[in-house]
């Protein structure tokens, strides 16, 4: 990877809010805390602000890396800094981690301070709205009024399109990448068997395992293996793993024989070590309750009727997760309201992942969109 | 875009200037094929117009994105179905009609999400592609720059041709402008003229 041209070395802020939330379900979080980073310098009329709202299993640390841990490059280190698509050199990158989460702000394993046990099962189910809700203190502490961009892929994406109905004023441009207005029944399906996996390992303990010192490492590993099989493409397993055997031959047992299996647990084990099972429990509900058309009576059309913001929508051809018909079902109702759009459809081959991946063509939509953003901000 | 840009737009592509000519006042189009969105840009300064082109390929995608023209990723031939019906005023297809696939669809469809629809073609008919064919070779010139192997050009057509189109499929032609180079033509226009302009909307 080319990390000559990286951000380099950053560091995480905290920021504290104690007026309390009032979420969608009616549950309220009297005080919270969000961690965040940022990326670029911020100019006089506030103006130059993007905000990157991160999928399932991100956070903040978008770009750069720590100090003395140079290994530790943020998740979207290839699109954001300085010259990269997402312009640190022009824009002032922020990056943070959603409530609810499991990297430093306020989520399940962090500590209530009503009982001073973890919030656990308590922690209440968020929404996407719940999420624009706490990002808008977040700008509003920084003094941002409106954002020049909301970006995000996937979940992010979901929460950038979220910006623009819920805040329409205090949001210019949104880059809506790989994602969809709402899930399908399949992709919900998918999310109930991965929490199905957690809810049902005997250490889950409904939710309460820290006090159980114990972690629900097995439901999270198969939640997760689950979630990778359908983050990639068929073609980029075949090229990947085709049928390899690590032996080289059958051995006629259920341990680890073809290479896909070694990769899918590696994955899965990787994960449980240090991700959330609450949060992410949290996060799949998230993306299941998405659905901005259903206080329209189901009318897309309707509710991007707030919506005042640019767009750019982008997918990924080998995406079956959030495929580019989704992405039109994005595009069909900004049309209807007359919004301005532009959608592109990116021939890649890594599947639902590729939002992530370096492709010249995706990279090059996103600079050119942005440049264009750039040079209203700087008006 | 500044007035040069313009000037040598129009001395490039003859066709926008008829095509702006037809076009009020903030109208919305829809650009079928609209390359690196040259003619949005240019109806935009000239008419104030407002819309979306249409494109498959990469490269112009992110043209149309540099340009500042909004543009929908898409396969002409698999129809318009993100377009809503009547959506707009002209659905516009320049120099494209020739390298569609299914043509008698795809003006349906532009009738469908348009009042009026506006196509630019190649007049095969022109004389020098006629002589051309006559003295033994496909047509090669500043209309058609292609080879016959490798030409985009599926369906050519002369303007007798389109109109005898029009008339069998109830389209209903408002207007004609045939021009060679910049300069309009109005005697023997089949013969005389390398490109042709319609305007036409839904027949009865």
């Amino acid at each position: 990877m080319n990390v000559s041209n990286s951000i380099g070395i950053v560091s995480a802020k905290r920021a504290q809010f104690d007026t309390p939330l009032v979420f969608r379900s009616g549950a309220v979080l009297p005080r919270y805390e969000l961690v965040y980073e940022t990326y670029g310098k911020l100019n006089a009329d506030k103006s130059n602000a993007i905000l990157i709202c991160h999928a399932l299993s991100g956070h903040h640390h978008v770009a750069g890396h720590y100090a003395g841990e140079p290994g530790n490059l943020g998740w979207w280190d290839n699109m954001v800094g300085p010259g990269k698509p997402i312009n640190t050199d022009k824009f002032f990158v922020i990056g943070l981690n959603n409530l609810g989460g499991c990297n430093g702000s306020t989520g399940p394993s962090s500590i209530d301070p009503e009982t001073g046990q973890p919030y656990g099962a308590n922690f209440p189910v968020i929404t996407v709205e719940d999420w624009v809700a706490s990002q808008a203190r977040l700008a509003d502490l920084l003094g941002i009024r409106r954002f020049a961009a909301v970006v995000g892929g996937s979940l992010g994406g979901m929460q950038a399109l979220q910006w623009s109905l819920a805040l329409p004023e205090r949001v210019r441009h949104v880059l809506a990448i790989a994602t969809a207005p709402h899930l399908t029944a399949q992709n919900i399906a998918f999310n109930d068997v991965a929490r199905s996996a957690i809810l049902g390992d005997p250490d889950f303990h409904g939710g309460d395992f820290y006090r159980h010192n114990v972690v629900p490492t097995r439901g999270l590993r198969l939640a997760r293996m689950l979630g990778h099989i359908t983050y990639l493409s068929d073609d980029v397993m075949a090229d990947k793993f085709g049928r390899e055997l690590r032996d080289g031959k059958f051995n006629y047992s259920y341990g680890i024989e073809f290479e896909i299996e070694s990769y899918l647990r590696y994955q899965g084990d990787k994960f449980a070590a240090y991700f959330d099972a609450n949060t992410y429990l949290l996060m799949t509900k998230a993306l299941d309750y998405f659905d901005p058309a259903h206080e329209f009576g189901g009318d897309l059309n309707k509710a991007f009727a707030a919506a005042r913001a640019d767009f750019l929508v982008i997918s990924f051809t080998t995406d079956w997760r959030f495929s580019p018909q989704r992405a039109r079902e994005i595009v069909r109702p900004l049309l209807h309201n007359r919004r301005n759009v532009s959608y592109a459809e990116i021939a890649s081959t890594h599947g639902h992942d590729s939002f992530l991946m370096e492709h010249p063509h995706y990279f090059d939509v996103v600079r050119a969109y942005l440049d264009n953003v750039a040079k209203e901000s700087a008006k | 875009m500044t007035r040069d840009d313009i000037a040598r737009l129009a001395a490039e592509r003859p066709d926008f200037a008829a095509i702006a000519a037809w076009i009020p006042k903030g109208a919305s189009v829809l650009d079928l094929g609209c390359g690196d969105g040259s003619l949005l840009r240019y109806l935009n300064e000239t008419s104030a117009a407002k819309g979306y082109g249409v494109e498959i390929n990469d490269l112009d995608i992110v043209s149309c994105i540099v340009n500042g023209v909004n543009v929908i990723q898409n396969d002409l031939d698999s129809g318009l179905s993100d377009f809503e019906d009547n959506a707009f005023d002209f659905v516009i297809l320049s120099q494209t009609l020739q390298a569609t696939r299914h043509t008698e669809a795809l003006i349906r469809e532009m009738l469908r999400v348009g009042h009026e629809g506006i196509v630019s073609f190649p007049n095969f008919g022109y004389w020098k592609n006629r002589l051309r064919v006559l003295l033994g070779n496909m047509p090669v010139s500043r209309e058609l720059p292609y080879q016959w192997y490798d030409t985009p050009n599926v369906h050519l057509c002369t303007l007798h041709d389109f109109e005898m189109f029009c008339d069998r499929y109830r389209v209903a032609i408002l207007e004609r402008r045939v021009m060679t180079g910049e300069r309009e033509v109005s005697l023997l226009p089949n013969l005389l003229g390398s490109t042709a302009v319609y305007r036409f909307q839904r027949g009865i």
